[in-house]
């Protein structure tokens, strides 16, 4: 069925577009299998520009210059807010001294706690070779094409369609996909998976995760502190130092309430460019980045819920268990860019672009 | 000022000590990705007989594709140089593709349990072996990056670290089917 939107070729059966993921049927027909059929519309289809045709090469340089950036912007506004608590009591050096003590302990506390809690929160037990021989060896021959070292291989029970990697280095690194990908997709298509999830632990984005979450999180405890110790401020110090501290005051409450927002969205973007990163890499490793959509394909169409999935490890995920695949997720606040966005990089990897982009 | 020259010295034998040491990192990396390829064509070699063996009973009428197989792998063991035993391995490779397509002619071989996983085994193989040559060849791209690439080539050249040559599939795995006019 060609879609009227976009003008994509797609299987004659399906219910909506693969790529633009415009319903074929009148708004309340479902595109979900047992899902209500009420008569609200469904979440608005993302737009899709028109990406540049790369190869998954130069996909991938682009991801990473990307990434660090944001990184980078990231690392600013920490030290942004140290310093601005600093000079709020007379010192710029002493915040940024207090941020970077903060941040070394927060990030070896992170660092030290092993995946195995991962591991547990899921439900992930280690893959019988017996029964899982498929999943086994298709991991082997992706640890062959990335050269790092075979992972570890978990599964977990559920009907839903998922995959994650975890480990900070690749030597110690996991990977854990769910019965119900293993039910559903073919040889090539786990292999995209596979390769995904491959590309997060070699390109040891766990540790990058990490780092980005702590900086998150030290930005919001920083900005708290200096929102609870400001009123107090004033007494402790009386007499001078008046001149200019109502203006600072004025600059840290403002710092201290934007720029915990401001973290959030850069830690969000980074987590949506290593997504892009791992997905062009992996296509590096299969040189097949149609298997890696069609996969992607069906599991926007089946669900992708694992057991125990709760908001602190939904960025883990090959697809954010949590959300809607129709909801426009290049939104600021989402872990994964859109499946459709994902699906339409991928194929302009493999030289297929849209026939038209719907507007 | 005299702390500038030595500063610049530090800089410089650091730089050396870097790079001359990240090339060696690469070169044996080819290398050893050159070796993991010899590992799977073995692994390739000892899962044959396993499945000759297995299918040899239910297969009466269709020894000739049998025979093939084996003389496929034993040439490709005995074979000698890179280029003969390139053809040796991709001869082997198409026996064993029509072995498989005479399996999926026998309801009773498909069903049996031990044909099943030993075909899963040898499809793996097959991938680990084509995925072992990209990887090889990966290698060879990142290091002949590195010794073409300005500043790395100066000490590539002088140490002589020369390029390495690509794997290159043969004539009869490009993907051309042929028919069979022999």
């Amino acid at each position: 069925m060609i879609c009227p939107g976009c003008g994509t070729a797609n299987h004659p059966d399906a219910a909506y577009c693969n790529l633009c993921q415009k319903s074929f049927f009148p708004t309340g027909v479902s595109r979900f299998a047992g899902e209500a059929t009420g008569g609200s519309p469904g979440p608005a289809a993302p737009v899709l520009r028109p990406v540049p045709m790369l190869s998954f090469y130069e996909a991938a340089s682009r991801n990473v210059r990307m990434s660090r950036l944001l990184f980078l912007a990231l690392f600013a506004t920490f030290l942004a807010v140290g310093g601005g608590i600093g000079s709020a009591y007379g010192n710029v050096g002493y915040g940024v001294a207090l941020a970077l003590i903060l941040y070394a302990i927060l990030a070896s506390t992170a660092y030290f706690t092993g995946s195995s809690l991962v591991l547990s929160i899921h439900g992930a037990r280690e893959a019988d070779p017996a029964i899982h021989r498929k999943l086994r060896n298709v991991v082997e021959e992706m640890s062959i094409a990335s050269g790092i070292p075979m992972p570890r291989v978990y599964v977990m029970e559920s009907r839903g369609m998922n995959a994650f990697a975890a480990g900070r280095r690749p030597e110690e690194a996991l990977v854990a996909v769910t019965t119900g990908l293993l039910e559903r997709v073919n040889r090539e298509e786990l292999q995209g998976v596979i390769a995904h999830e491959m590309a997060h632990i070699k390109s040891r984005d766990t540790l990058y995760n990490i780092c980005a979450a702590v900086l998150v999180g030290s930005i919001a405890l920083l900005a708290d502190m200096f929102l609870r110790g400001a009123p107090f401020r004033g007494r402790g110090r009386s007499g001078g130092g008046g001149r200019g501290n109502a203006a600072f005051l004025v600059l840290g409450f403002f710092l201290a309430i934007l720029a915990p927002i401001a973290a959030k969205i850069l830690q969000m973007s980074i987590s949506r460019q290593r997504e892009y990163h791992a997905d062009a890499v992996g296509a590096q490793f299969t040189r097949n980045p149609l298997g890696l959509a069609a996969a992607l394909r069906k599991i926007s169409q089946t669900g992708a819920e694992v057991p125990g999935e709760n908001r602190g490890t939904q960025h883990l995920f090959i697809v954010n268990p949590l959300r809607h695949f129709g909801d426009d997720a290049s939104a600021l606040l989402s872990t994964h860019p859109s499946t459709a966005l994902r699906i339409q990089r991928l194929n302009a990897m493999a030289g297929i672009a849209p026939a038209a982009v719907g507007s | 000022m005299s702390w500038i020259p030595a500063i610049l010295a530090i800089v410089l034998v650091g730089w050396f000590v870097l790079t001359y040491n990240a090339l060696v990192r690469l070169r044996n990396l080819f290398r050893n990705a050159w070796h993991q390829i010899d590992v799977q064509l073995r692994r390739r070699y000892d899962l044959i007989p396993n499945l000759v063996e297995v299918v040899k009973d239910y297969m009466s009428y269709e020894q000739e594709t049998l025979t093939r197989v084996i003389e496929a792998r034993g040439a490709a063991i005995s074979a000698k140089g890179a280029a003969e035993q390139g053809k040796a391995e991709n001869a082997l490779t198409e026996s064993l593709k029509s072995l498989f397509a005479v399996v999926e002619r026998y309801p009773e071989l498909k069903a049996n349990q031990n044909v099943a996983s030993l075909q899963e085994e040898l499809t793996a193989t097959e991938n680990k072996i084509s995925f072992a040559r990209q990887f090889y060849n990966d290698s060879v791209m990142t290091y002949n990056n590195k010794i073409q690439s300005l500043p790395s080539n100066l000490i590539a050249s002088v140490f002589d670290f020369s390029p390495a040559e690509y794997f290159e599939a043969g004539e009869e795995s490009r993907g051309v089917p042929k028919a069979d006019l022999r």
